[in-house]
């Protein structure tokens, strides 16, 4: 370490080392460098002390604070439930078929409703809530409703669901199989009579008599079809199974019928009430006939 | 190739100047900081023996700045900028401005949480910011002006450090006395009243960093209610940091720093050395007049031999920057003009002309020393540069000022649904839906009218609107200040084709004013 020497140009110190002529001045570093280096030593021991650290064998060293980063999104996912318990509650208090007057409650509703329809519902009903014509899946952006398109009307499907075995108030409707029952010339003047309420096709008296006789107690002499049982108009432009007539041909001779699972049980009423708004709000919902009486107003007694 | 044992080929001869072409040509170890401009350009002729390596230390120890007080009429000009720039800074944000029951009172206010910038009868939203851009390129395109018009003006009179530099050192006057009074206590040691005068300094500084800090904050939000919960402790904490941060900076670089931050830290005195040229007034010494210095007694013994300087160095005592302005220009100095008083005063004093230390250009330095007239400041100032630079500057501000008087209150956005893209409905129709963002930019809830041009046969609804209830128009109330979402239901009767149309959307007020969106009705193709 000898041989150190002050260098004459700049006036420092060499560190005493020399490797083929080169030498390194002993430039000290600035000072303001040197302190702020020593503060992050203190600062890391205070950090080493307070807060997790050290990598033990099946933990860290927990921190005199008892901080985690676990505890912290517990408690920031707690604040968020809090802020939404005031909503979640006034919701649970009113009827659906209130919700239309308390258009602040009904924005939440169908924004909260929007966020559940994509977890639960977009697996059938698509993205777009659009639906799809090959596998029979209804469309919930028009105005045409098996069930019923009012607030009311959604909920209960979307409690009981359609066909479902196991609830006894489950929304049931059966299209009989034809397979056998007409032969080809009366199938087809059956689909002629059944396109013609649409105004697709010309009617026959054949058809229209095959048509009085085996298809006008459900859905009506017009095609008007029954919400109440389920029966689908036969005289608009919406075809849940396409409207070709090899479509129409197939779904008389075997018909068949969707199923939607019964949310009951599976989703709490708050949600199924966000999810009915949120379909409502599709632009085919429709105005409640008659409002319900006016619900007793529970008194919320807890703070 | 240079042998350093051969370092005087020359033998003999003198090499410390050179003639060459019948010039003498120095040949001394130059420092750039010192040298005259020739000598950092000058080539080195190889027959010339090596320069000598000067031992450049790059780091120079500052010697805290004490400067003299003196009164004249650049102190006193300076004196009125101070308290014009310091009154707009302190009373701006209580200035309170009539917009209505929807809108801030606040004449300026920087609304960052609603993201509106208010200034007096302008309101800007975010998509406008480019008006703040136009802002701030005009500043950059005034300085421009200002500097080759009357040099560093800005920084001699108006930069913040200047200003705050100017009222620490008011404040050591006032607290310590003058130069000499706080030369010696600088070198005093610390006894108690040492101690004490400083705390007493010290707290001074920290209050005006306070107010300086505390004021800043009052342009973002409501100020007097700011002002009461600062106090109150209910302000956001927010504030208290940033008011806590500017404290500090304050402090730091006006009370401490001072002209260090101008020669070291601003990027500005480097841009000025390509923006001054000899045609710039600055704050010159007129050294043909000057020199050589010589005292009073000097000049008398051998008349005509000495300059007008007395070599008194009042110029170096009163500078902010502690800087010799008879160096000539140089980056240390702003141009506050205070050596131009000091000046004056000596030359009344002595009897001699006013102007030694003035305000000329470099131009007619060189005029008046050939015995010439300098210019009338008026030619000085209008001259194709200083006239190129203003109409620019003009240009600019007027586009603004164009764009700003044309511009609509009411706009409108429109995005189709992509997810489905039509939708039939049961009646044969075909219905696409599309969100409507509706702009009202006035402080006012105001009535728009969305219509469809275009598109035969359309009927439309909304969100709010029941579809029983639809028209190919609608009204709808758009908050005041606000930008208001509608989901927007357009259908079209059987036989319905794509094709492009048009929204909209008219106020229904006085202005009447309109903006349209062209958009895309999508149908199913058969």
């Amino acid at each position: 370490m000898a041989n150190k020497r002050i260098d004459q140009p700049t006036g420092t110190e060499t560190v005493g080392h020399e490797w083929d002529g080169i030498e390194e001045l002993n430039t000290p570093l600035p000072r303001w460098w040197l302190w702020t280096f020593y503060l992050t030593i203190v600062f890391a021991i205070g950090y080493v002390v307070a807060y997790p650290a050290w990598p033990m064998i099946d933990k860290a060293t927990e921190g005199m604070l008892g901080w985690s980063s676990r505890g912290q999104l517990a408690e920031e996912m707690s604040v968020a439930d809090q802020a939404r318990a005031t909503f979640r509650e006034q919701l649970a208090r009113i009827p659906v078929e209130r919700l239309p007057e308390n258009s602040a409650l009904m924005q939440q509703a169908v924004a909260g409703g929007a966020a559940a329809f994509r977890v639960n519902c977009v697996q059938c009903h698509g993205s777009g809530a659009a639906g799809s014509h090959e596998l029979g899946y209804p469309n919930l952006n028009d105005d045409d409703w098996l069930w019923g398109g009012d607030l009311k009307a959604i909920e209960y499907t979307l409690v009981h669901g359609i066909r479902q075995t196991s609830d006894d108030d489950t929304r049931t409707s059966v299209m009989p199989t034809f397979a056998g029952a007409f032969d080809t010339q009366q199938l087809n003047d059956v689909v002629d009579h059944v396109l013609s309420l649409s105004g697709k096709a010309q009617s026959n008296p054949v058809g229209g008599q095959l048509y009085a006789d085996n298809c006008a107690a459900c859905h009506g002499a017009g095609g008007q079809g029954d919400r109440a049982q389920g029966v689908p108009r036969l005289n608009d432009a919406i075809w849940l199974r396409g409207n070709s007539r090899e479509a129409i041909k197939r779904q008389i001779l075997n018909p068949r019928m969707g199923v939607m699972p019964k949310w009951e049980g599976r989703l709490d009423p708050v949600t199924i009430k966000m999810l009915a708004a949120y379909v409502h709000s599709l632009g085919g919902g429709e105005d409640l006939v008659e409002v319900a009486e006016d619900p007793e107003v529970e008194v919320d007694e807890q703070p | 190739m240079s042998n350093p044992e051969d370092r005087n080929p020359g033998g003999d001869r003198d090499w410390s100047v050179v003639v060459e072409d019948g010039i003498a040509k120095t040949n001394d170890p130059v420092s750039s900081a010192v040298a005259e401009p020739a000598a950092a350009t000058r080539r080195h002729e190889l027959h010339e023996p090596a320069r000598e390596e000067l031992p450049q230390r790059l780091y120079e120890k500052r010697e805290f700045v004490h400067n003299k007080r003196i009164d004249g009429p650049f102190r006193r000009f300076k004196w009125l900028v101070m308290v014009v720039t310091l009154a707009i800074y302190y009373v701006t944000p209580w200035i309170r401005w009539d917009r209505g029951p929807y809108a801030p009172d606040q004449a300026v206010l920087v609304d960052l949480a609603n993201r509106r910038f208010y200034m007096f009868g302008i309101e800007i939203w975010p998509h406008e910011f480019y008006f703040v851009a136009g802002l701030l390129i005009m500043a950059g395109i005034g300085l421009f002006l200002v500097t080759s018009a009357v040099g560093r003006a800005w920084c001699g009179y108006a930069c913040p450090q200047t200003v705050w530099t100017d009222l620490f050192q008011h404040i050591d006057r006032f607290v310590d006395g003058d130069r000499n009074a706080r030369r010696r206590l600088d070198n005093a040691p610390w006894t108690w009243g040492k101690v004490l005068r400083r705390g007493f300094k010290w707290s001074i500084y920290l209050l005006v960093g306070l107010a300086t800090g505390g004021a800043w904050i009052l342009y973002f939000a409501d100020a007097p209610t700011l002002f009461r919960d600062f106090f109150s402790g209910a302000a956001d904490p927010i504030a208290y940091a940033t008011v806590a941060i500017l404290t500090l900076t304050t402090v730091t670089l006006g009370g401490f720093m001072r002209e260090q931050v101008c020669i070291y830290m601003c990027p500005w005195p480097r841009i000025q050395t390509a923006m001054l040229d000899e045609k710039s007034l600055i704050v010159t010494y007129k050294d043909w007049r000057g020199e050589p210095r010589g005292s009073i007694k000097k000049a008398q013994k051998n008349p005509g031999q000495f300059g007008d300087c007395i070599d008194c160095q009042q110029c170096i005592q009163v500078c902010p920057t502690g800087i010799d302005i008879r160096e000539g220009p140089q980056i240390g100095c702003i141009t506050c003009a205070l050596c131009i008083d000091a000046c004056d005063r000596v030359m009344k004093d002595i009897g001699r002309p006013r102007g030694l230390i003035d305000y000329a250009t470099l131009e007619d330095c060189e005029r008046e020393a050939a015995g010439g007239e300098p210019k009338a400041p008026w030619r000085t100032l209008l001259r194709p540069r200083t006239i190129a630079y203003f109409l620019i500057w003009g240009g600019i501000g007027g586009a603004l000022l164009f764009a700003l008087g044309v511009r609509s209150h009411t706009e409108l956005t429109v995005a189709p649904d992509r997810n489905p893209p039509f939708m039939l409905l049961s009646d044969g129709s075909v219905r696409n839906s599309y969100t409507l963002k509706l702009r009202n930019m006035e402080s006012r809830p105001r009535d728009m009218e969305i219509a469809i041009e275009g598109l035969p046969g359309a009927v439309m609804w909304t969100d709010t609107i029941r579809a029983s209830d639809a028209a190919a128009t609608q009204t709808v109330t758009v908050p005041a200040d606000l930008v208001r979402q509608v989901r927007a239901y357009v259908a079209v009767p059987e036989g319905a084709r794509s094709q492009e149309f048009t929204f909209r959307v008219t106020s229904l007020d006085e202005q009447r004013e309109t903006d349209t969106v062209e958009t895309r009705f999508d149908a199913p193709e058969d």
